[in-house]
C-alpha cells in the first residue's frame, strides 16, 4: 500500500504502539529464556551473575547428546528424501496445467492442513497395526511426509519465477533434456532447493508432537528429551538446552531466508 | 505434449505422491476405521468387531448394567477447546490487525525487515517457546513481580500458571504470525487511492477504516481467523505445559486415549472428529472467501 505521509488523515491511532506490543509478545519470552540460560544460580529465574556453566553441564549430559544425535540423524535423512521428491514433484508440476493438478497439490499440501496430533495418531496406528517396529526408521519416515509440503513450496517458487526461455534456448542450442537440466535448470534452481532443504531440516530437528508418538526405545529426539525434562521441572540445564535450540533455528533460517533471495 | 514426456512427468510427481499417500492418506484411512472396532482388553484393538461404541463415549458412559448414562466430561473438554481457540482467534485479531496495518504502510525495505522477523518464531521450537512462558508466568517468575512493582495484582503469588488464562497466553503467542501474514498481504496490495478517495469524499479515520480498509481486508482477516483457530484446536503441547488437569483440551484427550487411559477407538474416534472439524472450517472458507477459479487468489 502506498501512504501518502503527509496526509494526516492516514494517522491510524494506536497501530504503532500495538506493533510494538505485539513484538515484544513475539521477543520477550525468548529474550528472557535465552538471558536466563546464562544465570549462575541453580534456581532457574533467580538471577545472581552471569555464567555459560550449564551450557558446560548440557554438553556434558551423553543422553542429551545422544538424543542431540538421534535428532541430527533424523533431520538429515528425512531432509535429504524429502528435499529429493520435493524437487522432482515440484520439476513435473511447472510443466504446465494438467487435468488434477489441483488434486496433487492438495494431496502435497496435506501434511500442512491436518493437524499434528491427528498425524501423530494415525501414523502411530499405521506402524503398530502392520507390524512396523517402533525406532529411528519409524520417526524418519514420519518426518519425511510432513518435510515434503516445506522443500516443494520454496522449489515451486522459485521454478515459477524462472524463465522458461532458458530451457528452451538450451533447446535449441541441441542439448538433450539432461544436459539442459543439469547446465541450465539446476544451477538457477540450486537456491531454491537449498532454502527448500533447510526449511525441512529445522521443521524436522523442532518437531515434537508426531515424533513423540512414533518414536519407540532408543529413538529419543532433543525436543521429546527437552519435553521429559520438564515434565520434571524447570532447571538452569533446560533453560540452557532451550535456548541452544532457539539460537540454532534462528541461525538456520536466518541463513535460508539470506539463500532465497540470493540473486535470481 | 507426448506420451514419453507424460510419463516422465508422473515419474517426477509419483515419489511424493506415494510417500505421502502411503504414510499419510493411508493411516488416516486406517485411524477411521479403527474408530469404528472394539477395543482389546489391554490396548490394541479387537478387528472383526464392528461398533459405534467409541462415539457412543463422547457422550454417554455404561453403567455397570450395561445402560447409557450421560456424561458431559469430553463434551465440556470439546467446548473448552472451542471457547480458547475462539478468544485466541480474537485475541491474535484484535494485536494482529492494527500490526498488520503498521507493517503495510512502512516503506518497502522495512516491510520485509518486519515481515521476516514475523516469521523467525514460526520457524523455533514450539515446545520451547512455551516452555519460556513457565517461566514467566509461574509464581515468582517475571509477569508475576511485573504486576506486583507496578502495583496491580495484590502481593501475593498469583497462581497464573496452569490457568486456561495461561493457555490462551500461550496459544495467542504460538499462533499469532498466522494472523498476521495474511492480513498483511491482502493490506498490501490493496489499492491505496481508494481509501484516499474516501478522505476526498469525507469519510473520516474511522468511516475509512470500517466502510473501506476492513471489507477489503476481509480475506486475508479470515484465512488469519481460519489459520489461528485451526491449530488452536488442535493444539497438545500449549495445554500439557501450560494447562495443567483442568484446562485439558481435545489434543490432550486424545493422548492420553493412548498413553494411560488404553482405548485406541475412542482416541482415533477422537482424532477423527477433531480432522473432520478442521476440514469443515478449511472448506467453509474456501467455498466462502475463494470463488476464484482454482490456483488464482
Amino acid at each position: 500500500m502506498r501512504v501518502d505521509v503527509t496526509n494526516p488523515l492516514w494517522r491510524f491511532r494506536g497501530i504503532r504502539a500495538t506493533t510494538w506490543v505485539f513484538f515484544a509478545y513475539l521477543y520477550l519470552p525468548i529474550l528472557v529464556l535465552i538471558a536466563l540460560s546464562f544465570n549462575e544460580n541453580r534456581l532457574a529465574t533467580i538471577w545472581s551473575g552471569f555464567s555459560t556453566q550449564w551450557y558446560g553441564v548440557v554438553l556434558d549430559n551423553d543422553d542429551i547428546v545422544r538424543a542431540a544425535g538421534n535428532s541430527l540423524i533424523v533431520a538429515s535423512v528425512s531432509t535429504l528424501a524429502a528435499t529429493l521428491a520435493a524437487t522432482l514433484a515440484a520439476l513435473g508440476m511447472a510443466k504446465g496445467r494438467f487435468r488434477g493438478a489441483d488434486g496433487i497439490s492438495g494431496l502435497i499440501a496435506l501434511p500442512l492442513v491436518v493437524p499434528e496430533i491427528v498425524t501423530a495418531v494415525a501414523t502411530l496406528l499405521f506402524f503398530i497395526l502392520i507390524g512396523f517396529k517402533l525406532g529411528l526408521l519409524t520417526v524418519i519416515v514420519a518426518h519425511t511426509v510432513f518435510c515434503i509440503p516445506f522443500a516443494y513450496l520454496p522449489i515451486r517458487a522459485r521454478l515459477e519465477g524462472m524463465d522458461k526461455a532458458l530451457g528452451e534456448a538450451a533447446a535449441d542450442l541441441y542439448a538433450n533434456d539432461w544436459q539442459a537440466f543439469q547446465r541450465v535448470t539446476l544451477p538457477l534452481l540450486w537456491p531454491g532447493i537449498l532454502s527448500g532443504g533447510m526449511l525441512a531440516f529445522i521443521i524436522s530437528l523442532d518437531d515434537f508432537v508426531i515424533t513423540y508418538f512414533v518414536a519407540g526405545a532408543g529413538a529419543t529426539t532433543l525436543p521429546v528429551y527437552i519435553f521429559g525434562m520438564i515434565r520434571i521441572g524447570i532447571t538452569p540445564e533446560v533453560n540452557a538446552i532451550s535456548s541452544l535450540m532457539l539460537i540454532v533455528s534462528i541461525l538456520f533460517v536466518t541463513l535460508s531466508f539470506l539463500i532465497g533471495r540470493m540473486r535470481r | 505434449m507426448t506420451g514419453s514426456a507424460t510419463s516422465k512427468r508422473f515419474l517426477q510427481i509419483a515419489p511424493a505422491l506415494a510417500i505421502i499417500g502411503f504414510f499419510m492418506l493411508a493411516p488416516l484411512g486406517l485411524m477411521a476405521y479403527v474408530s469404528i472396532l472394539e477395543k482389546g482388553l489391554n490396548g490394541g484393538v479387537v478387528w472383526d468387531l464392528h461398533t459405534s461404541e467409541a462415539y457412543v463415549n463422547f457422550i454417554f458412559e455404561r453403567d455397570l448394567d450395561d445402560s447409557l448414562i450421560l456424561n458431559t466430561d469430553y463434551l465440556q473438554i470439546f467446548a473448552r477447546s472451542f471457547g480458547l481457540s475462539l478468544l485466541t482467534a480474537a485475541l491474535a485479531l484484535a494485536i494482529g490487525f492494527p500490526t498488520a496495518l503498521y507493517m503495510s504502510m512502512q516503506p518497502e525495505g522495512r516491510r520485509n525487515l518486519l515481515i521476516f522477523l514475523v516469521t523467525i518464531p514460526f520457524w523455533t521450537n514450539l515446545l520451547v517457546r512455551n516452555y519460556a512462558w513457565i517461566l514467566l508466568l509461574r509464581n515468582g517468575g517475571l509477569v508475576e513481580n511485573l504486576l506486583h512493582w507496578l502495583g496491580i495484582a495484590a502481593d501475593q503469588p498469583l497462581g497464573l500458571l496452569y490457568t486456561p488464562y495461561a493457555v490462551s497466553i500461550g496459544l495467542t503467542y504460538s499462533y499469532l504470525p498466522f494472523m498476521v501474514l495474511p492480513i498483511y498481504a491482502s493490506l498490501e496490495k490493496l489499492d491505496s487511492r481508494l481509501i484516499e478517495a474516501a478522505f476526498d469524499l469525507g469519510a473520516d479515520r474511522r468511516r475509512a477504516l470500517l466502510r473501506v480498509i476492513l471489507p477489503l481486508a476481509a480475506p486475508g482477516i479470515a484465512a488469519g481467523c481460519v489459520l489461528v483457530f485451526v491449530p488452536a484446536l488442535g493444539a497438545y503441547v500449549t495445554p500439557e505445559l501450560l494447562g495443567g488437569g483442568k484446562s485439558m483440551m481435545i489434543g490432550n484427550l486424545i493422548q492420553s486415549q493412548f498413553g494411560a487411559a488404553r482405548n485406541w477407538p475412542f482416541g482415533a474416534a477422537l482424532a477423527f472428529a477433531l480432522l473432520t472439524i478442521v476440514l469443515l472450517a478449511m472448506m467453509v472458507y474456501l467455498i466462502r472467501f475463494r470463488r476464484a477459479p482454482a490456483g488464482g487468489h
